[in-house]
């Protein structure tokens, strides 16, 4: 299937593509790897009068250090992503989740930023961002603006940037030395998630000094799971902790029930995900 | 019409294309390169897999326009990029899916011979773990998998010192 007929730009700057977002408004959409939007537009879901793409914008690309944190360009394709070192250093989760999101082919074109902004409840990458706080950079016509992880998304394919912004860069606090894990089920390797689990922890001897827990497909946004973040922080890093805080993970979570499964079985699922998240990560992820 | 100049299978062509070709039509229909295929409506299957810029990509969820500037190989121009190829002269990737017998109906051949060049490029001694995870993006409903997967381990020993 082919998109509607369409008109296009290919800015070289993000000056110039604010410029043609203003311009065109209602009537564009912004087109970065393409993975998710032109399946759509290809189904006639979507049919935009003009695609204003971004990948001629070389500033949205790469990865550096600044400080703290890990500043990742909104454009950066999945596979530089899970292949960076930075990365794999200081925010390995988001390592671990790449290595998950659907195929090669699709990992070399789609782009972190594209995927954060679809925001497909099944999306990989929602839940890590939250896991690890990462903070959203966002510009329009009025300048930038920088949103937290849990103000980011709001619905089910809604985040806070507008139809007039982009996003700029996604910035993550580095966790150096933390031990991670996402784990995914599927039926289909290189499907969506059913229900996935993204584990970040850092320990002090055999103590879990702290633990974050994002969970993927267990309502219309990625989650945190508090408590079992409540319940494992300050605990002994062992099996028996970790399952009693795991059975804590469909806390306060609303499940979608689909063909691949209902409410209940999924806030199974991701009690099970949990454990074997916090486990695999605890001795010693996946390194 | 926007102009488009891209580089494929090793010809510099330019051509006027509607914003919303796709590549894989851009390649077979204007450029009559039919060897790399259409196999679903939803970039699940794999089948029209082409090298963008040296980088595996599904052709049908890409536009032309996207290519621009870009250098393209398709299977029509894999085994011309062999070093000093002798006339007629396969690519040892489509060598051994020739040897091991790594299709059937081969539908899913083009696909699968182009994300397995790709896979043995970034690792060139995969195991079979390694290989089978490496094509999920690519479907096959004929074979089971079992001679795709033992096609590639043979391109992979064949490579070796
Ligand atoms: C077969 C298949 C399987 C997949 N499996 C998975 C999977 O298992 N896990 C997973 O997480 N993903 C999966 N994906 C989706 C993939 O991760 C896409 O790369 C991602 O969802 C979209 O990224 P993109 O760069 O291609 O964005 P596009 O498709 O170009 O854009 C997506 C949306 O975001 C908007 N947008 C993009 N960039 C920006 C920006 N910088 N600022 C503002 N708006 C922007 C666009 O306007 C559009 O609405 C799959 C896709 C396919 C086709
Ligand atoms: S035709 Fe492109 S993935 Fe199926
Ligand atoms: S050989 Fe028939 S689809 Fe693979």
């Amino acid at each position: 299937m082919i998109p509607a007929a369409f008109d296009y730009v290919a800015p070289t700057t993000l000056e110039e593509a604010l410029a043609a977002l203003g311009e065109h408004g209602d009537d564009a959409k912004l087109l970065a790897g393409g993975q998710s939007l032109l399946p759509v537009m290809r189904m006639r879901l979507n049919a935009p009068e003009w695609v204003i793409d971004l990948g001629r914008i070389e500033s949205l690309r790469g990865i550096r250090e600044e400080g703290d944190e890990l500043v990742i360009g909104a454009m950066t394709p999945h596979a530089v992503v899970g292949e960076d070192p930075l990365v794999a250093q200081h925010a390995r989760l988001l390592t671990d989740a790449e290595a998950e999101v659907a195929d090669a082919q699709i990992r070399h074109r789609g782009t972190i930023g594209g995927a954060l902004v679809h925001a497909d409840p099944a999306g990989d990458l929602g839940a890590p961002a939250r896991a690890l706080d990462a903070r959203f950079v966002i510009a329009g016509a009025g300048g930038t603006r920088t949103v937290a992880a849990d103000e980011f998304f709001l619905d089910l394919f809604e985040t806070a940037v507008g139809e007039d912004e982009i996003l700029t860069e996604i910035r993550v606090p580095k966790r150096t030395g933390w031990r991670t894990h996402y784990e995914k089920f599927v039926r289909v390797k290189h499907q969506w998630s059913i229900v996935a689990v993204a584990v970040a922890v850092r320990l002090e001897g055999d103590t879990v000094a702290e633990a974050r827990v994002g969970l993927t497909n267990m309502g219309n946004t990625p989650l945190r799971a508090r408590g079992v973040e409540e319940a494992l922080t300050g605990r002994p890093a062992t099996e028996e902790s970790v399952a009693a805080a795991a059975a804590r993970a469909s806390e306060g979570t609303a499940p979608p029930s689909d063909l691949n499964g209902d409410a209940a079985y999924r806030s199974h699922l991701a009690q099970v995900l949990t454990r074997r998240a916090l486990m695999t990560a605890i001795s010693g992820g996946t390194a | 019409m926007t102009r488009i100049k891209l580089t494929v299978d090793g010809m510099a062509v330019s051509d006027d294309v509607e914003p919303r070709t796709l590549l894989v039509h851009y390649l077979r229909e204007q450029l009559g390169k039919t060897g790399t295929v259409v196999g679903c409506d939803t970039s699940n299957c794999g089948a029209c897999t082409v090298h963008l810029d040296g980088q595996s990509v599904k052709s049908c969820n890409v536009l032309a326009v996207q290519a621009d500037g870009g250098e393209i190989t398709t299977i029509e121009g894999l085994a011309d990029t062999v070093p000093d190829r002798a006339d007629g002269q396969l690519h040892p990737v489509q060598e051994a899916f020739r040897e091991c017998h790594g299709l059937q109906c081969g539908y899913c051949t083009p696909g699968m011979i182009m994300a397995s060049v790709d896979l043995l490029n970034r690792n060139p001694h995969p195991t079979e773990q390694e290989i089978r995870e490496g094509l999920e993006g690519n479907l096959c409903r004929c074979t089971g998998y079992h001679n795709i997967v033992r096609a590639v381990q043979y391109a992979a020993e064949g490579e070796q010192p």
